[in-house]
């Protein structure tokens, strides 16, 4: 079993008939993902067409998920948009939205998440790469692919990924493929500072994953979602664990890039997340060039098996 | 985006939260027009930076103090023209320091006790948090530090907002009452109403004063905003100070580059956050400086990477160049193709280093080893920094 999401569960993809949506709908349809439905307000009845595929387009999401069965939605609408499209998965009972949308203003994901305090639905983002559960064929073809990853650099097996970076995900994947090291899940929690699912819930799913062998747990500094994932580690998870922080020369007080990425005192630094990782027994990635190799070395001082 | 006091005060009377009457002068000529408007008096002279320390900071003329008490206005008008036009360096500026291009006239009230105040996000919990102390006008960290029992804590519901409840119990744990607690449960609802509908980052008043008469009032004023929403505010992006950002970093916004500039002499070009940070990281493991964070997207399209290019060579302190780009959906040999154009465009000199992983990784080794340019290719980011560290050293 894989984590979140496997090849046969159904995608919605709002936002399908805007260019970004539709590029990467075409690449997930590419990897053999089942991508159901599309949602555009106003184009319901349409049909987004690609190849031999001719995915039907609903007004909403409700609607969309009543007539294909679909359980998870992901979400490219533009940000002033994206707050309510992320609301709208909520109320047509969707397991799983994942946002990829980059610059939600924070105000609008602080209403969210109150609005979303004991709904079924999980929310993963927003501005993340989204999810990847490889398949089984060529390049993991075959498996499930939602948001924006690029899904032939994976490869079935016995790795959970959790990070808040796409190009760092990516770094790890490629590193752990070119070891001959597949992966259970991939998972992109995003550089918001307000977001849904975070490192110490994707980290639980990994640890109650028998397929789940290992895990890398990436992140970066600004926050404390990493030090409450490694004091969780220490506390409840027996699977090698292998860490890297990201952003050690960062200047304090400066936006990196990720809204969530900004030094704000002495216990969000990359120094102090990184004793903390030292400290709960994660094998840390002296550089991002080492995440595959640490995740080795972790294995190795457990006897676990990777591959 | 940040704003300065002066401007930060005017949005803090337009909620309704009390300020110490105050006016700016742009030009010495001004000074006078200015001060017109204040009553005779103790008066502050305030330089306008968007650092912080200014009080204790230095010009690059040798005088100190760029926030100043003058027990007259005649006073005031001669400590205006130490400051105007002239550099202040302070702790938070960098060695550079910020021309002082504006002043800010204030009336210096009566101080009977010194608070904090601030509204910020609790990453923690997602919800808005106003923080307040009974040690105004120290560094809050170190309050937080070395007294925490001093500092308390308001988690917001953003589903109701302030609750009432709540501001009594910040007021008592200030030691407030009679006017001083009815002024300052004005204030702080005040605030943190022009902190919700301004989509603010933060809002920082320190210190927050009390008067001899029970009026409290926001001695200073530091306020952020959250820059995914100014889109919705039209009336905030126009107190924005170009003066105030680096020129490089306000060219690097027109190409959607995100970019900050560094002290150290490597520079990088990366696609994505994440990498980019971590790219600036192993350069300094492996005994080199970063000179910059530069992210160029996950797309990174060749007008890019020329704009990039260009500003990266814009900081003289440049002596060396580490690309990094991890090409997932892009085309590896789309990127190479960019970088060998835009080194040609910009005439490169400096050495220059590239790792290229990914889709079509092949052709695009292939397109910069054809180019006939004097780069170095790296294979993993590990080979490439310590590449780039032994050039430049």
């Amino acid at each position: 079993m894989a984590i979140l999401i496997t090849p046969q569960t159904k995608i919605i993809v709002q936002g399908i008939t805007g260019d970004f949506g539709g590029r990467h709908a075409k690449l997930s349809l590419d990897y053999g993902t089942q991508v159901v439905a599309g949602v555009t307000p106003g184009k319901g009845g349409q049909f987004f067409e690609y190849g031999a595929h001719k995915v039907p387009i609903y007004n909403s999401v409700a609607d969309a998920a009543k007539a294909t069965g679909a359980t998870v939605s992901v979400i490219f609408v533009p940000p002033p948009f994206a707050a309510d499209a992320i609301l709208e998965c909520v109320d047509a009972g969707l397991d799983l939205a994942v946002a990829i949308t980059e610059g939600i203003p924070i105000k609008d994901m602080i209403r969210v998440k109150r609005a979303m305090t004991g709904a079924k639905t999980r929310l993963v983002g927003p501005n993340c790469p989204g999810i990847v559960t490889p398949g089984t064929g060529k390049d993991s073809f075959g498996g499930c692919r939602i948001g924006i990853a690029p899904g032939y650099i994976h490869k079935k097996g016995h790795v959970g990924v959790v990070s808040r970076s796409g190009t760092l995900t990516y770094e790890a994947v490629f590193q752990l493929t070119s070891k001959n090291i597949g992966q259970t899940t991939c998972v992109g929690i995003g550089g918001d500072p307000v977001n849904g699912t975070n490192h110490l819930d994707v980290i639980k799913l990994f640890n109650a994953d028998p397929e789940t062998h290992g895990i890398i747990l990436i992140g970066e500094i600004g926050g404390n979602a990493e030090v409450e994932a490694a004091r969780w580690i220490k506390a409840n998870c027996k699977k090698p664990v292998a860490g890297f922080i990201a952003g050690a020369t960062a200047p304090a007080g400066r936006r990196m890039g990720h809204a969530g990425a900004i030094v704000g005192g002495a216990e969000d630094t990359a120094a102090a997340k990184i004793a903390v990782f030292k400290e709960c027994g994660i094998e840390v990635a002296a550089t991002p060039s080492d995440m595959a190799d640490a995740l080795l070395r972790a294995a190795k001082a457990k006897g676990v098996t990777l591959t | 985006m940040n704003i300065h006091e002066y401007q930060a005060k005017a949005l803090f009377e337009k909620f309704g939260v009390a300020v110490p009457k105050g006016t700016t002068a742009t030009n010495p000529e001004a000074f006078v027009t200015a001060l017109a408007a204040l009553p005779e008096g103790p008066t502050m002279v305030k330089s306008q930076i968007h650092a912080g320390g200014r009080g204790k900071g230095t010009f690059t003329n040798g005088f100190k103090g760029g926030v100043k008490f003058c027990k007259t206005k005649a006073d005031a008008l001669v400590m205006a023209g130490n400051m105007l036009g002239q550099t202040l360096v302070t702790a938070q500026t960098g060695p550079a320091g910020r021309k002082v291009q504006t002043i800010y006239f204030t009336v210096a009230s009566d101080i009977k006790k010194e608070y904090y105040l601030a509204i910020l996000l609790d990453r923690a919990t997602s919800r808005p948090v106003i923080v307040a102390s009974t040690e105004g006008g120290m560094d809050i960290e170190t309050v937080a530090h070395d007294t925490p029992e001093k500092l308390f804590k308001v988690l917001i519901d953003p589903a109701y907002g302030i609750a009432d409840f709540q501001i009594r119990d910040l007021i008592t744990k200030l030691g407030l009452a009679g006017a001083e607690a009815k002024n300052a449960a004005k204030l702080i609802r005040n605030l943190y109403t022009m902190f919700w509908e301004t989509d603010a980052a933060m809002v920082e008043v320190n210190p927050l004063i009390t008067t001899p008469t029970g009026e409290v009032l926001a001695l200073d004023a530091k306020v952020s905003f959250d820059s995914n929403a100014l889109y919705r505010h039209p009336e905030i992006v126009a107190l924005r100070d170009l003066n105030e950002e680096d020129p490089k970093e306000i060219e690097a916004s027109k190409y959607s580059l995100s970019y900050i500039a560094l002290d150290g002499n490597i520079a990088c070009l990366v696609n994505g956050a994440g990498l980019a940070m971590s790219t600036m990281d192993i350069i300094q493991h492996f005994g080199g400086t970063p000179a910059n964070f530069l992210d160029v997207g996950g797309g990174a399209s060749k007008d890019q990477v020329i704009a990039a290019f260009k500003i990266i060579l814009g900081d003289p302190n440049v002596k060396g160049i580490l690309v990094n780009i991890f090409g997932g959906i892009m085309d590896c040999n789309v990127i190479a193709t960019g970088i060998v154009e835009a080194v040609k465009e910009v005439g490169l000199k400096l050495p220059l280093v590239v790792r290229l992983e990914g889709n079509n990784v092949v052709a695009g080794k292939a397109t910069l080893a054809a180019s006939g340019l004097a780069l170095v290719s790296g294979d993993t980011m590990a080979d490439a920094a310590q590449k780039i560290v032994k050039l430049v050293a």
